[in-house]
């Protein structure tokens, strides 16, 4: 099934992040300072339902970062499979009738025909016009008319079906896992967490859990015989589009601040540490980078990167490779701009806690600066940097949209939500309106911000004691 | 009884909801009469803010009053509707809190703020109001009121601001005044001049005061009668006088003997075990009962309230004998201190250390003047000894001690430690020669990286200092050291905020002891502290000093710890030493005026002694703009023409005391 | 006080430097200008004449920095960088790639921006402060709860939905006024009315619960106690304590975006076709124009600055705290 693996740049950098992340949780496991307010995050229920549905996300966004190239089904038998230069994803192998069953242009969800009328030849050569059948939706029934809401209806009740007894499965694993760990019964673990008296709301997290694996089955039933959300202008299932945008999203969100944060967190610590000319000098890097406005910043990047990518065609293999340097260079334009404000908050944080008297007599005992800051200021101003990057990632997200609607964002062969806003401005001016476009992509961008904005209250809440108190 | 103003019956009052919420006022019972000042003492945590907060139904979002009755003459405060409470809070009572500077708006001018209060309860506007505003400033004693009025807060000093409060609650001409802490943010001068003026307030209108405090010696000064409260209830109600002669409770008695002072200089203060426990449960037995010495069997059924004679009483099952008296708990005495040796060369020997923070203006931020936080402070300490830096707030003996560890760096003068010059070495040389020289400080909260566990935090220095050995021999170090505090071993794998007050202070004394320092730097080390607390942490340094032989410079406001602590004190102000010399000498008979007016200033825990306080006028300037010639003479009650145009010289008495005054040197 | 100000405008010049360094090297030294001209002729077979003649057209076949050709200032001052670069520090931004005169084009449409952005920043002003204080009012109950849930979903929704949605339904399903477009005059009015208030509903959600935290912040401190100690009504402590010490924060969060409100929103005015200088930024950013965009930048950076330099005048005004001291 694979030829080579391809590791893009952004598949790398996300897997790096992974990596930093899983090495963050196990240094975080043995701090209670850390582990306190994580703590507190997973036991507050609007908590537990958003880590659910990002980890939806988030799974769907790293089996799309898994790139290899398809061995291309041999014309010949016999002879052996060539690699083809194409390059997909784990993700896309996954889902290959999504991405392989293109339609001729728009049709409706769930439709059996084409969304405009069309010239058709019958077989008796007389000509009519009407709404063709569609090539693969509905494509099994035999009187589209008739049997439509019949099918569709008994799909629906196998995916959720099916999705119960999944859900079912997993829940009773969930159960003995924990009932093994209270070290109780399978009924009273079972009691006490459908009864919600366990300390972490695992009966919200099961029932996220089942809302969402539901949803999943339902999509797969209705998906392998009709296009559940329509299809595009050139006949792309939409679904699959706003499937694979998930991972731009994700990209943009993470990959940003990933970039920014090194920089601003020495940065800002030395300039709040070492105050005098280093801290003049750092100010004014930012300040002057933070004047420009962000969006002119990014278009006049994009454009010389664009110039750049046309002068320089031929040293990109592949288009994929060609928009995944796009996305991740708009990553760092998008970083630049944004890591003043991080700057700004740990350089006020540092010169707040220089004069703490912990590292006052860290000072009289003679330990170097490198030491006091790597001790004694970077954990206290870790939480500011978690905080910010939680908080920062839905705006992020936002922003991906207009800049693709601007032309500034990913590349233009990407699939993200933006670009499907983009083009779906034009659709909205048609007679009659193609909305399905617009709505998938709000549907999914929806939910990734909301989840991630009000995961980010809760964190901020849980790390930030000040506010916890305030009410 | 008619004269009843207040009565608080049963009032309990919670904190949070959850499954254990903090019974933060636990069944309070009071009453105040009208006209006296009654005086509600107790530990921080114990309750009494609550009380007050409960009884002016003003209780943070948190706080919920669960049960008990108020009434404010005869008027069930607890079940008025919130308007009508309204007219009652600044009407009839009103409330001055503890911390003057962040209680009062600071974007409306001090007119605009008590002429408020004057009309939501008298009605007045325009001319009358003015007046009225006039008026009050001018019963608070603000000088020069017409222009205070259109002033803002920041531009009023500490003391005044607590005048404004105060001017603030009379505007309803209330009854009853509470003040919560009303002078522990404040210097011992400014201190004196507040107590003094609710004193005269309550003279000339006749309300009654419910003073809050942790200050023994405040309640001595200004209470007629006083109620000990402990871990949320009342445990003794006595008449000052009687209280301070004849208290009942084991535990005000514990605390009478943990206090300080001169006579207990010779031998270890007596210190109440434990700590107060924890409110969030219910209660069965006496609260006390874990730190009483004389607890018994009764004891695990918490005792009632014994009525003991008017007004007075005790919630004890001792105070029904009517001879119990907790005896003084048998102490160690104390060797004699080390004799330095006056002949040899001093450990610390520091010459006109001047450190001066730059001013700058204009458009190129010009250095245009210099605040002189130190200004030219020489004092020397020998081995063994403890050399006290005694002043106010903002006279910069904070600084004096950074300026001598070289935290920040002196703009002129010398540091001379055991021959080496401090001030010029740099880098790697001075880092090696910082393990001799250690700081303890005020906050233990703020002192210890509350990301790091203890073990690492008491290790740290022995690890920069690369001393103690390998990483097992350390980590045994770190654990002797920590016994050596008092504190179990198992404190190393645990972190800082899981450990009392006191308990940190005691850590931070083990960090600071793990490179063997020679000398220490305590830069208030107990104000953060309750008084039974203080007396461990006293306790400890002092027999620190005993068995290594430590010097210490010993930074403080609390006169009642020189006395007992130091060998030698230092008094000063406005940047400068005004005067130096042995400790007995120099508190029995000070001579600088400045010294005269800060020692008759500090309230004594004792009703009888009648000490004639002289009271300072206005406040310490800043020490961006000292006043020409003697820094001290805007304020001083002898102050001389000549004292105008030049600073004094040192004169050296006769006793070997240094003394910089013109009226002094004139004397001999 | 003023020579704070002269401090503070002092301190903008090396900003300005430094700005203009960044869209130099950014705009001629990433890309040569024969990138640019090979860009706009078309990729195919550009000629090098073609490439010369685009280039002498608008001024780019200068040396960057240093002419060589010249004599004396004119080697420093016959080059892009001054020409280009530096000429933007008299405000005079020269010709864009499709010949119009830029700073006339800016003067030109400035004003729609403003039409739409100041009435956005008023009218939303108003009603973030007015629910903000609504919610403080009620805090800790169910509708200070569900108030922070509806701003977190308001948030949570792309501008550009708001937009999309508010046209289709107002525009196009209700017809109450045009799709896009704009006008002169009063008649103007009628192509604002929409744009304006998708603005203020775009910001409810960010904007109110960033003043509800600035209000329970205030409300949590010592005066406010005072205050209700003096027995003043929860209202009057709200008003007249609480508001005017939040007013601080949110004033001076205001002044630093006013002078950007001439740049228009990008988004906002190309949507609804208002020739404002967002749609010109836009349109200059998708016909690959570098002067305008070079121009826009430079603008967009002043404003910046200017708007920092108000916000420390409006601090000293309005804190007495910073202005008596």
């Amino acid at each position: 099934m694979t030829g080579g693996l391809v590791i893009l740049w952004t598949d790398g950098l996300i897997f790096l992040l992974l990596l930093f992340t899983v090495v963050f949780g196990v240094y975080a496991s043995r701090r209670e300072h850390l582990r306190g307010p994580w703590r507190l995050v997973v036991r507050s229920r609007v908590g537990v339902s958003t880590l659910v549905v990002l980890a939806f996300y988030v799974i769907v966004g790293l089996l799309d970062s898994i790139h290899f190239h398809p061995l291309a089904p041999s014309q010949e038998a016999g002879v052996e499979s060539v690699r083809s230069g194409e390059v997909i994803s784990l993700f896309d192998h996954l889902v290959t009738p999504l991405r392989e069953r293109h339609e001729k242009t728009y049709s409706a969800p769930l439709a059996t025909h084409l969304y405009a009328k069309e010239t058709i030849e019958l077989a008796d050569g007389s000509v009519l016009r009407d709404y063709p059948r569609l090539q693969f939706g509905g494509a099994h029934l035999e009187d589209p008319h008739g049997d439509w809401a019949g099918d569709v209806l008994k799909l629906g009740l196998i995916g959720l079906s099916k999705g119960l007894l999944v859900t079912l499965v997993v829940g009773n694993i969930l159960l003995a896992l924990l009932a093994g760990r209270w070290r109780m019964g399978f009924g009273d673990a079972a009691r006490a967490v459908l009864w919600g008296r366990t300390i972490v709301p695992w009966r919200v997290a099961l029932v996220t859990l089942g809302v969402l694996l539901i949803l999943v089955m339902v999509s797969i039933e209705l998906s392998t015989g009709y296009h559940l959300l329509g299809t595009d202008k050139v006949g792309e299932d939409v679904f699959y589009q706003a499937l694979k945008s998930i991972r731009t999203g994700l990209l943009i969100g993470t990959l940003t601040t990933l970039v920014m944060l090194p920089a601003a967190i020495l940065l800002g610590i030395m300039a709040g540490y070492f105050r005098g000319w280093v801290d003049d000098l750092i100010q004014y890097t930012y300040t002057t980078l933070n004047s420009i406005p962000g969006v002119l910043l990014i278009a006049a990047a994009i454009l010389m990167l664009q110039i750049y990518m046309s002068n320089h065609a031929d040293d990109f293999n592949s288009l994929v490779e060609r928009a995944d340097l796009r996305l991740l260079f708009l990553c760092i334009i998008l970083g630049v701009t944004s890591w003043t404000g991080l700057c700004r908050l740990l350089r006020g944080e540092a010169m707040k806690l220089r004069e703490v008297d912990y590292v006052q007599a860290a000072e009289a005992f003679g330990v170097g600066h490198f030491q006091i800051i790597l001790r004694h200021i970077l954990p206290n101003v870790l939480h500011i940097v978690l905080i910010t990057v939680v908080l920062d990632f839905s705006g992020l997200v936002l922003a991906e949209a207009v800049l693709s609607y601007v032309n500034i964002g990913v590349d233009p062969t990407m699939n993200s939500w933006g670009n499907m806003i983009n083009s779906a401005r034009l659709e909205m001016a048609r007679e009659p309106v193609v909305w399905w476009s617009l709505l998938a992509s709000m549907l999914f961008m929806f939910t990734l911000v909301l989840s991630a904005n009000l995961f980010s209250d809760v964190v901020r809440d849980a790390f930030d004691p000040r506010l916890r108190n305030s009410r | 009884m008619t004269d009843t103003l207040l009565k608080v019956e049963n009032l309990k009052t919670w904190l949070g909801d959850g499954e254990h919420p903090v019974r933060a006022v636990d069944g309070v019972d009071l009453e105040i009469r009208r006209g006296e000042t009654f005086a509600l003492l107790g530990e921080s945590g114990c309750g009494k803010s609550m009380t007050a907060l409960s009884i002016m139904r003003l209780l943070p979002p948190a706080g919920r009053i669960v049960g008990g009755e108020v009434l404010l003459g005869g008027t069930s405060l607890l079940d008025l509707p919130e308007y009508r409470m309204r007219e009652a809070r600044g009407g009839r009572m009103s409330m001055i809190f503890q911390e003057p500077m962040t209680s009062l708006n600071p974007v409306l001018t001090i007119g605009r703020q008590i002429g408020e209060a004057v009309r939501v309860h008298e009605g007045e506007i325009g001319q009358p109001l003015a007046k009225r505003v006039l008026e009050l400033l001018k019963a608070v004693g603000i000088p020069d009121p017409e222009r205070r009025m259109n002033e803002y807060p920041h531009q009023l000093s500490g003391g005044m601001k607590q005048r404004i409060m105060i001017a603030m609650a009379l505007a309803g001409k209330p009854d009853l005044l509470i003040a919560d802490e009303p002078t522990t943010a404040l210097d011992v001068t400014i201190q004196a001049q507040v107590l003094a003026l609710l004193k005269e307030l309550q003279r000339d209108t006749g309300m009654a005061i419910l003073l809050i405090t942790h200050d023994l010696g405040v309640v001595a000064e200004v209470a007629d009668r006083v109620a000990v409260m402990y871990a949320g209830q009342i445990i003794e109600l006595a008449e000052c006088e009687r209280f301070f002669g004849h208290a009942r409770h084991p535990y005000s008695q514990k605390l009478f003997q943990s206090l300080p002072d001169a006579g207990k200089r010779a031998s270890q203060l007596s210190v109440i075990a434990g700590s107060v426990p924890d409110l969030d449960q219910p209660f069965s037995a006496c609260r006390f009962i874990d730190r009483c010495e004389h607890a018994f069997a009764d004891c695990q059924t918490a005792p009632g309230w014994t009525e003991l004679g008017p007004g007075q009483g005790v919630r004890c099952y001792l105070a029904g004998k009517p001879e119990f008296r907790v005896s003084m708990t048998p102490v160690k005495a104390v060797q004699a201190p080390a004799m330095g040796g006056e002949g040899l060369s001093p450990l610390l020997n520091v010459d006109q250390l001047k450190v001066h923070f730059p001013i700058h203006k204009g458009v190129f931020r010009r250095t245009v003047g210099h605040v002189k936080a130190v200004d030219g402070v020489s004092l020397s300490i020998f081995a063994g000894r403890t050399v006290a830096l005694v002043g106010e707030s903002g006279c910069g003996k904070t600084t004096v001690g950074k300026g001598i560890l070289q935290l920040i760096r002196p703009t002129a003068g010398r540091v001379q430690f055991d021959g080496d010059e401090l001030t010029r070495l740099r880098g790697a040389a001075l880092r090696s020669r910082r393990a001799d020289l250690q700081i303890i400080f005020q906050d233990p909260m703020a002192s210890m990286n509350p990301r790091m566990l203890v073990g690492d935090i008491v290790e740290e220095g022995m690890k920069a200092q690369r001393i103690g050995g390998n990483a097992l021999q350390r980590r045994e170090r770190v654990r002797e050291l920590l016994e050596q505090v008092g504190l179990p071993g198992d404190a190393v794998s645990r972190y800082p905020h899981e450990f009392s007050g006191g308990q940190r202070q005691r850590i931070c004394v083990a960090r600071a002891l793990a490179v063997d320092p020679r000398l220490i730097v305590c830069d208030e080390p107990t104000s953060a502290l309750d008084v039974s607390v203080q007396a461990q942490i006293l306790n400890l340094l002092k027999q620190l000093q005993n068995s290594h032989g430590l010097a210490y410079l010993f930074i403080t406001h609390n006169i009642s710890v020189v006395a007992y602590l130091a060998d030698e004190v230092a008094v000063m102000y406005l940047g400068r030493i005004v005067e130096r010399g042995e400790v007995n000498r120099l508190l029995a008979e000070p001579r600088h005026p400045y010294t005269q007016a800060l020692l008759s200033a500090v309230p004594v825990a004792d009703p009888a002694s009648k000490r004639e306080v002289i009271r300072l006028q206005g406040d310490m300037p800043s020490p961006a703009h000292p006043p020409s010639g003697c820094h001290f003479h805007p304020r001083c009650p002898v102050a001389m023409p000549v004292c105008r145009e030049r600073y004094p010289a040192v004169t050296r008495l006769s006793d070997g005391r240094e003394v910089s005054c013109f009226k002094v040197e004139q004397e001999g | 006080m003023i020579a704070y100000i002269l401090r503070r405008i002092l301190y903008a010049i090396p900003i300005l430097i430094g700005v203009n360094v960044l869209t130099f090297v950014l705009f001629f030294v990433v890309n040569s200008p024969d990138d640019m001209a090979r860009m706009h002729l078309g990729m195919k077979r550009v000629t090098p004449e073609a490439i010369q003649g685009w280039k002498a057209e608008r001024g780019y076949d200068k040396p960057l920095l240093l002419n060589d050709s010249r004599e004396g200032l004119e080697a420093l001052t016959d080059t892009i960088f001054f020409q280009k670069s530096v000429k933007l520090f008299q405000f005079d931004f020269g010709i864009s790639d499709s010949d119009r005169d830029i700073g006339y084009d800016i003067s030109q449409r400035m004003w729609p921006s403003l039409a739409i952005a100041v009435p956005v920043l008023l009218v939303g002003l108003l009603v973030n402060i007015t629910y903000a204080l609504l919610i403080a009012f009620f805090r800790a109950t169910y509708i200070d709860i569900w108030s922070v849930v509806l701003c977190v979903v308001m948030m949570s929704i792309s501008g550009l939905f708001y937009i999309i949605g508010g046209q289709y339904l107002v525009s196009k399903l209700l017809h109450l006024v045009p799709i896009s477009g704009y006008d002169t005059g009063v008649s103007a009015i009628k192509f604002l009315v929409l744009p304006v208030i998708i603005g203020v509903i775009g910001g409810i959600g960010s904007g109110t619960r960033w003043y509800r935290t600035l209000f329970l912040e205030e409300i949590n401190r010592d005066y406010v106690r005072t205050a209700r100690a003096k027995g003043l009504s929860e209202a009057v402590v709200l008003f007249r304590h609480v508001l005017k010490n939040a007013m601080i924060p949110i004033l001076t969060g205001v002044v630093v975006v006013l002078p950007l409100l001439f740049m228009g929103s990008l988004i906002t005015e190309s949507f609804f076709g208002i020739p404002g200088l967002g749609s010109y930024t836009i349109d200059a950013i998708n016909r690959q124009d570098f002067a305008i965009v070079r121009a826009m930048v430079f603008l967009g950076s002043v404003l910046y600055i200017l708007g920092l330099l108000l916000t420390d005048i409006s601090y000293t005004l309005v804190d007495p705290r910073v202005r008596l001291s």
